[in-house]
């Protein structure tokens, strides 16, 4: 009764661990390891087309080594891309954590009238689906349908910002709900206590619930960066509206593109291996920096 | 309890449907391979396509071909629906039937996933036009499909407006040219025309209109010539008065065109015969007023169009029932009853000639002009195609992102057509096809 027999247990249990994690492993090598494996051997590889390509046999598929890596990183294309998602990641980044930060700080202060409202109404843009969303804006930038003038939303200097505020317009609840939902979990005897000390609301904001809000801070970012590096729905869906975004704006684009329109599935392949390595990067990068910060000695 | 039952109903059926996945999977690859299938019961066709209504006509032939059953699958048209073919046929089960416009043929041939159907259409050549009939055949001997429908373009025009703005409808382009000023100066808001950087069919239509000839096969090897003379002489002209600005640079198909054909400020749209059924849904305002004339043409007296879209019925490489699937491809595109559904059901525009015959009523929008498919069918007769390339969607694609900045800055569109051969050619030479010098 006092003393739970780990050893013996563990010894004769034996298998019984790997068998709850069986179903676990199963959908991770079905579903995640394997479409990963694949793709890096697709990336290694490419068809060789002999003649006209036309009728059996003219096209075969072949190994070609690092081949479509070299082309990838090669592209100016796909550079150009990073360097048009760097831009509207920093806007976006800035702006939409910026205002969740503030909005969830504000809701926070007792003295807010109506904090259920406001809170589901800043929340609601994130239940649109990103499609929508994007078409709902795309309306609304079109010139000639604009309720805003002729202001040329889309042109080619303004719409990464008008892109950005898609994001924006749908993040920013989602970001601000976790933030919130952290400042509640934030023991009220610490404000108490400054309050004591003679500290105000805005101190109180910036010297305590800020500092409490790090981990939050930098979870949200780093799910923030890794959205952002992978931007696809916007760009795509306002591409039919406007001739200032090409098929290869994002890196993500450029990947369907080749995989979909020009039907280069092993280029394809290899460019998303190299977006996943940037993602994995940015975003590792990235906590390594903050960790020691965040989470004391880490 | 509740939630437990639940549970397990769900991973029931999430078993079942991996089941019948896996299953299905195997059993298609695992079928035999005999085309007959006249002793092994009622044979199952899949078939992709987008006309509209498609599963009507199927089920008409459904139901007078108890051994053969075909099952439609809409799909959503364009570029999405080639490559979602061609992903299909890679991965090893696509559709008996596809509907393949006549410019992804060439793709979809060198993927190897349709079948060559020369023996079992012999008997239905003669119902095509030779036009149609060689884009069907790449100009080789073999046969790929069926043709489906055409799209001789010709000149949709409002009447009303033209009268208003005093213009007469343009026979040459240079005329065409002239209007768009005259109108521009009458009414800056308003555009005789605009020059769509997301449609690239419509600029081979124009181009073949010109005369060119963006691919050939010469002996064992290709020849690409999308930057020939023909070609970037169009590109010039249309570049020309976007530079000036009395050509607008919206693209088609969106909205904001859409309310321009609708309030009256874009008064012309070079298209193809099927416009009819886009201008009702996307123009209703404008019922009666679009009339149609041939295309402007290039020296005066000549007497030229060009073709944009068109599709064709395929049967996949990989189909166990190609007999049956033939069967079904020449009846939907060949037979009077099929016919008859297809422009009725399908609003298509057959490229049967004895399909485009059927033809006498006007449609409803162009109630203005009962002579509309006696225009038509003239004009077609005078529509001259290109041999398309084995890699069409990267030109399309170049065309899209080379005249997209081209129109945004307004600047020379020859050199957007020389980026989309120089794209071409490197795609093709990467792929290792062989190319004529």
């Amino acid at each position: 009764m006092a003393r739970p027999t780990t050893g013996a247990r563990a010894g004769h249990a034996g298998a019984v661990p790997y068998l709850f994690l069986a179903p676990a492993m199963a959908l991770f090598t079905l579903f995640m390891a394997l479409p990963i494996g694949y793709t890096v051997y697709l990336s290694l590889r490419r068809t060789k087309v002999s003649g006209l390509g036309l009728g059996k046999g003219a096209r075969k598929e072949i190994f070609t080594g690092l081949d479509n890596y070299v082309n990838a990183l090669g592209d100016g294309e796909l550079w150009a891309g990073w360097l048009r998602v760097l831009g509207y990641g920093a806007l976006v980044l800035a702006f939409m954590l910026g205002l969740a930060l503030l909005f969830a700080l504000m809701l926070d202060a007792s003295r807010v009238r109506l904090a259920r409202f406001t809170r589901i109404s800043i929340f609601l843009p994130y239940a649109v689906p990103g499609v929508a969303a994007t078409l709902m804006w795309g309306f609304l930038y079109l010139p000639t349908l604009s309720p805003f003038g002729g202001l040329p939303f889309l042109g080619a200097d303004v719409v990464t910002f008008s892109m950005a505020n898609v994001a924006v317009w749908g993040g920013t609840g989602f970001n601000m709900l976790v933030l919130y939902t952290n400042l509640r979990a934030v023991p009220r005897d610490y404000y108490e206590a400054a309050r004591i000390d003679g500290a105000g609301e805005l101190q109180i904001a910036l010297r305590i619930k800020v500092p409490m809000l790090t981990p939050a801070i930098i979870l949200t970012t780093v799910f923030s960066v890794i959205a952002t590096v992978q931007v696809f729905t916007e760009p795509t869906t306002l591409r039919p509206l406007t001739n200032t975004i090409s098929s290869t704006w994002s890196p993500l684009m450029k990947v369907y593109r080749d995989a979909f329109v020009t039907g280069d599935l092993y280029s394809a392949a290899a460019t998303s291996v190299v977006i996943a390595a940037i993602s994995l990067v940015l975003s590792f990068g990235f906590l390594r920096v903050v960790k020691s910060r965040a989470f004391g000695e880490g | 309890m509740r939630t437990n039952r639940l549970a397990v109903v769900a991973a029931a059926a999430l078993a079942a449907a991996l089941a019948a996945g896996c299953s299905g999977g195997s059993g298609e690859s695992a079928a035999p391979t005999a085309s007959g299938g006249a002793a092994a019961g009622p044979v199952t066709l899949t078939y992709w396509t987008w006309v509209p209504n498609m599963d009507k006509i199927a089920a008409a032939w459904n139901r007078s071909h108890p051994d053969i059953q075909v099952t439609v699958s809409k799909q959503a048209g364009g570029d999405d629906a080639a490559a979602k073919f061609l992903t299909a046929a890679k991965a090893g089960n696509p559709p008996d039937l596809v509907q393949a416009e006549y410019q992804m043929l060439p793709s979809f041939v060198a993927a190897d996933a349709v079948a060559d159907i020369k023996a079992e259409t012999a008997q239905v050549k003669g119902e095509f036009g030779d036009g149609v009939w060689g884009l069907v055949t790449l100009g080789t001997d073999a046969v790929y499909a069926v043709p489906q429908d055409s799209g001789p373009m010709m000149l949709y025009y409002r009447r009303d407006l033209f009268e208003k703005y005093g213009i007469e409808v343009p026979k040459t382009w240079d005329e065409y040219a002239q209007a768009a000023r005259t109108v521009h100066r009458k009414d800056p808001k308003v555009f005789l025309g605009t020059f769509s950087s997301k449609d690239p069919g419509w600029f081979a239509g124009l181009a073949q209109q010109a005369g060119a000839q963006w691919w050939s096969i010469d002996g064992d090897a290709w020849k690409v010539a999308v930057d020939d003379d023909a070609t970037t002489k169009v590109a010039n002209y249309w570049g020309g008065l976007v530079k000036e600005g009395v050509i607008d640079g919206m693209p088609y198909f969106t909205p904001e065109w859409n309310k321009a054909l609708n309030d009256g400020t874009l008064l012309t749209w070079p298209s193809a015969v099927w416009g009819p059924g886009v201008l009702s849904s996307n123009a209703p305002k404008a019922k009666g007023k679009w009339a149609v004339a041939p295309l402007p043409q290039w020296n005066a007296g000549e007497n030229h169009s060009g073709f944009w879209g068109g599709s064709s019925t395929a049967v996949a490489a990989k189909s166990p029932h190609k007999a049956a699937a033939v069967k079904f491809a020449t009846w939907l595109n060949t037979d009077p009853q099929a016919l008859d559904l297809l422009i009725k059901e399908g609003s298509v525009y057959p490229a049967s000639t004895k399909g485009a015959a059927l033809l006498t009523e006007a449609p409803e929008y162009f109630s203005g002009q009962p002579d509309f498919w006696r225009q038509a069918a003239a004009i077609g007769a005078t529509a001259r195609g290109f041999t398309f390339g084995p890699d069409v969607n990267v030109t399309y694609n170049a065309y899209k992102d080379a005249f997209d900045k081209a129109v945004a800055a307004r600047s020379d569109f020859a050199a957007a057509v020389r980026t989309m051969q120089d794209t071409t050619v490197a795609d093709m030479q990467k792929s290792g096809f062989t190319l004529a010098k």
